[in-house]
């Protein structure tokens, strides 16, 4: 009984923070790959931008499960009241990862109907892409609640912000993608994904600036979270180190540096996850539900923490030991024919 | 006014979204066995033809596997977006049951699947013997949490109410609920069925044509030895999840049976038009005394009837009535495919009567037809109720939904599904109108829906790169 006394809560906190930072950084490259496969030129260029991820672009989509699978599991009423706060961008992002990956498979089968496929892959991965920004958005201005259910409308989550928000996921996305290209690709096609790399970063470093004065500028509790003294003292490293990230990561897409754009924009993600986390901590549905509020019983934590910390990180070691082995660059005679 | 009812849209949703889904799971359960069997034969035998078998199924099983990943992810979503109260109140009790689903075939699909499709060059025999074998442990496990969740909510056990929610207090309980060993058996004997009568069906497609007669009889014959044993014990086990039913779902039997008055010695009625608003079957057909025979194993056992509950407590009569009538039936033409080929095989004549063969072919997908009707019967008999006799199922629902938001969701997921799941379907289709041989010369990719996994990257299997 003595682990029933135990606080589960922080565990659980990190345990969905881990699952839903890989999903948005795994997920989040391929669908930005995805994206920028629409303005691939020519044939053999769409092939190798498809196949720099092919190996591993369903299992990124699986910590989507675990994700929100977590997020029932350790806070279920933020769950309950969350998930039908954005009911049809999660519709809109279900239905075009559906149709995404179906156009994926079927891309390579179907000959006649290439092209639909390609388009059908382009415009799933933006939809996609562009309903999680709705959901970050929305997530992020918080939602009427009575403390145990949603009590809004279905499209009160589309917003300015969250529309602003859906659009900056999309060059956010498009850039990790682009550093995942650079990565994986040589020559011309490299070029291309440099220069398509530093439009995304100038859309998103943009956009990111603009979320930080909106934030605080619309919701005094995150403006004194940040400016309410002495937090200054130790927040200033956020901003400071962002900015420092995002002089590398420019200078990274103008070089010659290859594993430095995709390097970069990861660590631009984590300071961006770290912001919206100081700004809305201990809050896990902002201005509602504290984490502790909506956590699930300590038994159900931990009896699911045993299992959890057991699978975890063979799930992880794996996870890394497979990019490791599909290190290296994607060539255009293997693939899918 | 009912066609916007935010309730009954969601009830259509999650009725169109899980009964795509579940043909999924009751075609890879069961060849996922299939092929650890194939692979063992192949590692004991040493015979080729159950290699090129394997790498036959394999592909079909990747491509089927892939899209029970894809229509998954929708699932744990529908529990939010449309059952959020539900939500809010079982997740302490069963959101544990389904997160270790999703860890252990995230852990399975991570460690062995790989392994499975395109490592059989590069591992060892036995290595990749065990990595199928694992697969196939890996499905069963998924069922186990699954089934288990979804008996928790027929007979829940191991919980206490507080405030409104369902709070855990024995982990054993919880799990191993009332009907849970009965539904785990009963589902995954129908998962096996389904899957061998599709490998019937193609063997005896095959055979047909006069194609690939080696690894269709090898498949023909062995498959039906499965279902030799499988037909009749599942019949057993059906049976004895309806006396579990009788004793913790009373309801749902008395529904199933179209029973409106408590008796002994009731008949059987074979067929009926149920009145739920007269509590009443118009035009029955009845065998004297065989309900309470069947029912109880007893002529004068005494079955519970509908009227013995309050009238907002019973399901809606009609539906599990009818598919448990056509559950039944299908599994009576399964025992009759299967005693045919008893007398055939007793003539010698079991690859040779083509009658028996184009029957075969097109009962192929029987199971999928049996497994649906079953899933209709287990989960419409629960009704009104989510937790059965605790939370109602207009209870469960997200309050913040309208009718109009529901229908724009369920004509979205049954335009994408319709598109998806056809062109899939057709995609298994070419594989096995391509036949086995071609799985064997190496040439040919696996046709995967699954992560590439590391042995890919390898320079041996450089020319497999292509699938996904």
């Amino acid at each position: 009984m003595s682990a029933l006394t135990l606080d589960f809560v922080p565990l659980w906190t990190i345990i969905c923070g881990i699952a839903v930072f890989l999903y948005v950084l795994l997920d989040g490259f391929d669908l930005g790959v995805g994206i920028l496969h629409g303005f691939a030129k020519g044939r053999e260029a769409r092939n190798l931008v498809m196949n720099s991820i092919a190996p591993i672009w369903d299992g990124n989509e699986t910590w989507l499960i675990l994700g929100a699978l977590g997020l029932l599991a350790g806070f279920p009423l933020a769950f309950a009241i969350i998930i039908p706060a954005v009911y049809f961008p999660i519709l809109v992002m279900l239905l075009a990862l559906v149709f995404r990956g179906t156009a994926f498979e079927f891309r390579y089968r179907d000959a006649e109907h290439r092209t639909f496929w390609d388009h059908a892959f382009c415009y799933g991965s933006a939809v996609a892409t562009f309903a999680q920004g709705v959901v970050l958005g929305s997530f992020i201005q918080g939602f009427k609640t009575d403390g145990q259910h949603f009590t809004g409308g279905s499209f009160d989550c589309f917003t300015p912000f969250s529309i602003f928000t859906g659009i900056a996921l999309l060059f956010g996305y498009g850039l990790l993608g682009a550093g995942w290209l650079i990565l994986k690709v040589e020559g011309e096609l490299q070029d291309w994904a440099r220069r398509l790399g530093k439009i995304c970063f100038l859309c998103v470093g943009a956009a990111v600036f603009a979320v930080s004065i909106w934030t605080p500028l619309a919701d005094p509790g995150i403006a004194a979270r940040w400016f309410n003294w002495p937090n200054p003292l130790f927040l200033a490293p956020v901003p400071i180190v962002s900015a420092a990230i995002a002089w590398w990561e420019w200078k990274a897409l103008s070089g010659r540096a290859e594993l430095a754009p995709f390097a970069a924009a990861i660590l631009l993600f984590a300071m961006s996850y770290l912001g919206v986390g100081i700004s809305l901590f201990p809050m896990v549905v902002p201005h509602a539900l504290t984490l502790w509020q909506a956590a699930s019983s300590p038994s159900t934590q931990a009896f699911l923490a045993v299992g959890t910390l057991f699978l975890l990180p063979i799930i992880l070691m794996y996870t890394g030991w497979s990019y490791w082995v599909f290190r290296g660059k994607v060539r255009a005679d293997i693939g899918y024919h | 006014m009912m066609t916007l009812d935010p309730v009954l849209l969601s009830r259509l949703q999650f009725f169109w979204v899980i009964a795509w889904h579940i043909l999924l799971p009751a075609f890879t359960v069961g060849l996922a066995s299939f092929i650890a069997v194939l692979e063992g034969l192949h590692f004991v035998t040493r015979r080729e033809v159950y290699l090129r078998l394997s790498g036959f199924w394999t592909r079909i099983f990747a491509i089927s596997f892939g899209m029970g990943v894809v229509s998954g992810i929708v699932m744990p979503f529908q529990l939010g977006t449309n059952w959020s109260r539900f939500s809010a109140a079982t997740a302490d009790v069963t959101s544990p049951l389904l997160a270790y689903e999703g860890l252990m075939a995230f852990f399975l699909e991570a460690a062995f699947l790989g392994v499975l499709l395109f490592g059989r060059k590069l591992v060892p025999a036995w290595a990749h013997l065990i990595a199928a074998v694992m697969v196939g442990v890996g499905t069963l496990f998924s069922s186990f949490w699954i089934l288990s969740t979804n008996s928790w909510m027929q007979t829940p056990a191991g919980y206490r109410l507080e405030n409104g929610r369902f709070e855990p207090v024995n982990w054993i309980d919880i799990i191993f609920n009332p009907s849970f060993p009965y539904r785990l058996f009963h589902t995954v004997t129908g998962f096996y069925v389904t899957t061998a009568f599709v490998v019937v069906g193609v063997a005896a497609y095959y055979l047909r044509r006069g194609r690939f007669i080696e690894e269709a009889r090898t498949m023909f014959s062995m498959t039906l030895w499965l279902l030799t044993v499988l037909v009749p014990l599942q019949i057993f086990l059906g049976d004895a999840h309806g006396l579990n039913t009788r004793e913790y779902q009373p309801a749902k039997l008395a529904a199933i049976e179209a029973r409106w008055e408590t008796g002994s010695r009731v008949p059987l009625t074979l067929f009926a038009i149920p009145d739920q608003e007269a509590q009443t079957n118009h035009y029955a057909i009845e065998v004297p005394v065989l309900g309470s025979l069947i029912l109880t194993h007893d002529p004068n056992g005494t079955v519970r009837g509908l009227k013995e509950f309050p009238k907002e407590d019973l399901p809606p009569v009609i539906i599990p009535f009818f598919s448990f009538r056509v559950m039944v039936g299908l599994g009576f033409i399964m025992l009759a495919v299967v005693a045919l080929s008893w007398l055939l095989r007793a003539q010698h004549r079991l690859f040779a009567a083509r009658w028996y063969l184009a029957l075969c072919q097109h009962v192929a997908p029987i199971g999928f037809l049996a497994v649906i009707a079953g899933w209709i019967t287990t989960e419409v008999g629960r009704q009104p109720w989510t937790v059965y006799g605790l939370l109602r199922t207009s209870d469960s629902v997200t309050p913040s939904l309208t009718g109009t938001d529901v229908l724009i969701s369920l004509l979205g997921y049954i335009l994408v599904y319709l598109i998806m799941y056809p062109t899939g379907v057709l995609m298994m289709a070419r594989i096995v109108a391509r036949g086995p041989a071609s799985a064997a010369d190496g040439a040919e990719p696996i046709e995967s829906g699954r992560p590439q996994l590391p042995v890919r990257a390898l320079p041996r299997t450089s020319d497999k790169e292509a699938s996904a």
